[in-house]
């Protein structure tokens, strides 16, 4: 256990690792550099000012390794464009409404996904179950950049429910929440359907069910917790999903968040800030991604004593 | 006149698919007294284990449904119980062991949970009482360190090991009845003998009626009192077991034997398959269904379904050459020759 | 005496053998025709696959059935509703939406099919490569065992911040959103082909076959190819879809195709500044042709895969 847990860490880290280094080249390979759009307008001197500011005169294993340093500092670099604030100011600012945003959904998609999913499988090929369907295909079928405006369009202008732009109270939330959780939340439903009708056909359902146990029971205790795990190991490249899909709807619902920050970094070409905000995502999901592998060895018995991995 | 434990009657089971209704049994009746073990005996599709849902009342229905036919079980009939009267009997007077101990527990609960599940439910008891009563268990069904295992999750059990826990959760409730499907079948040569060993000590113990659902006469020999054989949906052969492989009295239990190995015939013996394949259940035919595979067959065996013969001790058969009029058997083996 | 003769006659050893031993079963069908029976009959597949179909038609016809081209502009007619001239109205710029329209089909559909392709490709030989090689002595398992650790890296990096973080550096077009996208896109293919390789290969039938001295090439032919097929053209109906939506996505955040091209997310993105106004064209028809589209290849997914799979019987 403990074996696997350090292969996992040292693993993680080597990701990370291998994320930074790439995105640093990639940065790097660009020609000129950021303030090559600027040249024409400042004076000679500043420029070279400017380069030295963020070093970029010195050479590129130089100017890796500082920042290797930096980033084992936590320290995310600077903004170009924003002469006094950091990656890391940006992440203090905009990573609570981001977190907010981003848990609700989860927990929403989760919650809501779970359940739509038993009902489903429970009524399989009744008109519950095609409803939950449709829905389920309409969630995968229409991304959160279309869902976004259709929830302003509706359930803020047409019917003021919810107020939008900016996060100044936990009611901004709501929509981009739900936005935000409405892939997520039918993919889990196709998930925990399928799995939930495969765990009803085994045979230890039938055992539950010669030992007298009552159907409520069965799907509770022998059920839903066999079924869940398979659910589980999809959570991952869902929450990976999920992280991108802040972009566009803090974009969208102008969330002051760090999807914010980075995609304005993109529309600016602020390269430190492209760099930072995606070593910073990068981290978080490698970190989110380990945990949920740690929670599937938690709630798998087989996993947890026998000490593998998947 | 002393009931019967279980009395089958006339049971007819059909099933809708895809492709038509399929009667998967066809009016069977047999009965098991108590403490007595019952082998159902049949090759794969010939309805036993379908029976044996039947007397669970564990038909899924639908696609399946009881058309006919009485199960009566000490007084009451099984088929007209209602959900909430079956649960009661499932697992405290009926158990059931299934084929495959590897599928057949849970892989995320403890042992020690799924074996007194039931128990709990029925009994109301602490914890503490449940944990003592599942180590009384697997004590029972013979599994040494039972503090240990009691905590342990099935995939830290073998094979049989696991299905000594699947006879133990069908034992917990101290029932009057165990269904076996197949109990052995899933498992190694030295583990099935262990197993078949187990059941018998324990129906001595606890006073217990199995009706053992199995493909493997030698299963039979071990352990069964009586045997009733189905083919097809129907019983062709019913009684003592000592009778049925003495003087076996259908053509479909001669071929049994013949394809059975043995081990005490002084020459080498070949083995003979039956030819062909049992029918089709769609349409199932009006007359013997086994009339298509048989040696001996006459012109009545396919225009009409047998009636039932009586030989002594019980012994019944459902062959047309027990009849009166059917000509002497040295004639049809020759005529089967020459065909 | 005569009486009881004719009644013994059906006791007569049976006159003829007839043939009640072949058991009438259902007819026998091959696996590709229950495949295409089962799929037929999927419904919402059927639909998928008809939607799927008009899309393609349209992206071919559908700018040359207006005299308009995606790029003409007419500040006289901006902003239009629908109308018999302009059959999804105009944006902004004057431009004609059902142009724009199909047009964006064309871009989507080439981006998701080409990017699809190339995953195709790549991850067949990679995965085939891989799952050829392990078990075939150390040097064997060691190459299977570098290609997995690559894969396995390249698995764990966040496909589309990887993707944009390509978009950013490289100069923007639609072959660069194909490089981007299929640059880590292929190793699911690869994973899944490795898998199936795998698998197949402890399959008795397969060891048969071996045992029987049939040689890897037949192999591959005769019983690798045609049972991994069917879960490839699955992944190809899934990785079509998840292509055309992150070029959307892309193009959505401007990193996608750049003006006068237009792309169903582009277009999207354009919409977003109107909302306000009412012109509900403009957001209309792009996110229902992408939604549309993201629907029709998923439920032929799912029905096709359904199809395939054994185990599921009606």
């Amino acid at each position: 256990m403990a074996r696997y847990l350090l292969k996992r860490i040292l693993m993680m880290i080597v990701t990370l690792w291998i994320i930074v280094t790439l995105t640093f080249s990639l940065m790097h390979m660009i020609p000129g550099d950021p303030f090559a759009s600027e040249s024409d307008q400042l004076p000679e001197q500043i420029l070279l000012n400017l380069r030295a500011k963020y070093h970029l005169d010195e050479p590129l294993p130089m100017q890796y390794l500082s920042y290797l340093k930096s980033l084992a500092m936590l320290d995310l670099g600077p903004s170009i464009k924003s002469e006094t604030r950091g990656v890391n100011d940006m992440i203090k600012d905009g990573f609570g409404s981001s977190a907010l945003i981003g848990m609700q959904a989860i927990a929403v998609a989760l919650f809501f996904g779970l359940i739509f999913g038993i009902i489903a499988a429970l009524n399989r090929n009744t008109w519950i179950d095609y409803m939950a369907m449709v829905m389920a295909v309409l969630g995968i079928a229409v991304p959160s950049f279309i869902m976004a405006p259709l929830l302003i369009n509706y359930l803020a202008i047409k019917l003021p429910l919810f107020p939008v732009a900016t996060l100044a109270s936990w009611k901004h939330s709501v929509l981009p929440s739900l936005a935000l959780a409405f892939g997520p939340l039918a993919i889990i439903t196709r998930y925990m359907r399928t799995s939930m009708i495969e765990v009803m056909n085994q045979n230890y359902i039938r055992t539950a069910e010669a030992k007298g146990i009552p159907t409520f029971l069965i799907v509770v205790r022998h059920g839903i917790r066999n079924a869940i795990l398979p659910v589980v190991t999809f959570l991952g490249p869902l929450v990976a999903g999920l992280l991108t899909g802040t972009f566009v709807v803090e974009k969208i619902f102008a969330v002051p968040g760090v999807g914010k920050y980075f995609v304005d970094g993109i529309f600016n070409r602020d390269y430190p800030v492209i760099l930072g905000t995606t070593v910073f995502y990068s981290a978080i999901l490698v970190l989110i991604i380990f945990l949920i592998d740690l929670a599937y060895m938690f709630i798998d018995p087989r996993i947890k004593l026998s000490g593998r991995g998947r | 006149m002393t009931e019967h434990l279980l009395q089958v009657e006339n049971l007819r089971v059909h099933f809708k698919t895809y492709g038509g209704e399929v009667q998967a049994v066809r009016g069977v009746t047999f009965h098991v007294d108590r403490g007595e073990t019952l082998a159902v005996v049949g090759e794969s599709g010939c309805g036993k284990s379908v029976t044996a849902q039947a007397i669970m009342g564990l038909i899924p229905n639908p696609p399946g449904r009881i058309v006919d036919g009485q199960i009566r079980f000490d007084g009451q009939d099984i088929t007209r119980l209602s959900k909430k009267e079956l649960l009661s009997l499932r697992g405290t007077e009926i158990g059931m062991v299934f084929q495959d101990p590897m599928t057949a527990l849970n892989p995320t609960m403890k042992v020690g949970t799924q074996i007194v599940e039931g128990f709990v439910r029925t009994h109301h008891v602490s914890k503490e009482e449940a944990r003592k009563k599942a180590m009384e268990m697997l004590r029972l069904v013979g599994i040494p360190d039972p503090e240990k295992r009691v905590d342990q999750y099935p995939h830290e059990f073998s094979g049989g090991m696991r299905q000594r826990v699947v006879i133990a959760i069908a034992l917990a409730n101290n029932p009057k009845l165990v269904i076996a499907d197949e109990p052995t079948t899933a498992l190694d040569v030295t583990i099935q003998a262990q197993i078949l060993d187990l059941l018998k000590e324990l129906q001595e113990k606890q006073q217990l009626s199995i009706v053992m659902i199995t493909h493997d006469l030698g299963v039979v020999a071990e352990i069964a009192h009586r045997a009733v054989v189905m083919y097809a949906g129907i019983v062709v052969e019913t009684g003592k077991v000592e009778d049925i492989f003495k003087s076996p009295k259908h053509p479909y239990t001669w071929g049994l034997m013949r394809s059975m190995p043995r081990i005490d015939g002084e020459e080498k013996e070949r083995l003979v398959p039956i030819d062909g394949s049992p029918p089709d259940l769609f349409h199932p035919p009006k007359g013997c269904p086994f009339a298509a595979r048989c040696q001996f067959a006459m012109d009545i065996c396919e225009q009409q379904m047998p009636e039932v013969t009586v030989f002594e001790n019980a012994h019944q058969a459902a062959c047309w050459l027990h009849d009166p009029r059917a000509p002497k058997l040295d004639e049809l083996v020759a005529a089967g020759r020459q065909t | 005496m005569a009486a009881e003769q004719s009644a013994n006659e059906l006791f007569r050893p049976r006159s003829q053998k007839t043939d009640g031993q072949v058991v009438a079963m259902r007819p026998s069908l091959t696996h590709f025709q229950q495949v295409t029976r089962k799929l037929v009959r999927n419904k919402l597949a059927m639909v998928g696959f008809t939607l799927i179909v008009l899309m393609v038609l349209m992206a071919l016809i559908g700018p040359h059935l207006v005299p308009y081209s995606y790029s003409d502009q007419s500040l006289l007619t901006a902003n239009q509703e629908l109308s018999a001239e302009h059959w999804f109205g105009t944006d902004e710029l004057g431009r004609d939406m059902f142009s724009r329209t199909w047009y964006g089909a064309r871009i989507s559909l080439i981006i998701g099919i080409t990017a699809a392709l190339i995953d195709l490709v790549i991850g067949v030989t990679v995965g085939g490569i891989a799952g050829y090689m392990a078990g075939r002595g150390k040097r064997g398992d060691r190459i299977d065992t570098i290609i997995m650790r690559l894969i396995e890296v390249l698995y764990g990096l966040p496909y589309l911040l990887v993707v944009i973080m390509l978009m950013v550096v490289m100069e923007p077009g639609i072959v660069t959103i194909i490089i981007a996208l299929s640059a880590t896109g292929w190793t699911g293919m690869a994973r899944l082909v490795r898998g199936q390789i795998l698998q197949l290969k402890n399959q008795e039938f397969i060891m048969a076959a071996q045992v029987l001295g049939a040689k890897f090439p037949r192999i591959l032919l005769r019983h690798l190819i045609p049972n991994t097929i069917g879960v490839i053209i699955v992944n190809l109906t899934f990785t079509i879809p998840s292509a055309i939506f992150a070029e959307s996505f892309l193009s959505f955040l401007g990193l996608g195709v750049q003006a006068p091209i237009a792309s169903w997310g582009t277009m999207t993105n354009d919409a977003l500044g109107v909302i306000l106004t009412g012109d509900w064209w403009r957001l209309f028809f792009p996110a229902l042709m992408i939604s549309l589209t993201m629907f029709a290849f998923n439920v032929f997914g799912d029905g096709l895969q359904d199809a395939l799979d054994p185990r599921i019987r009606e």
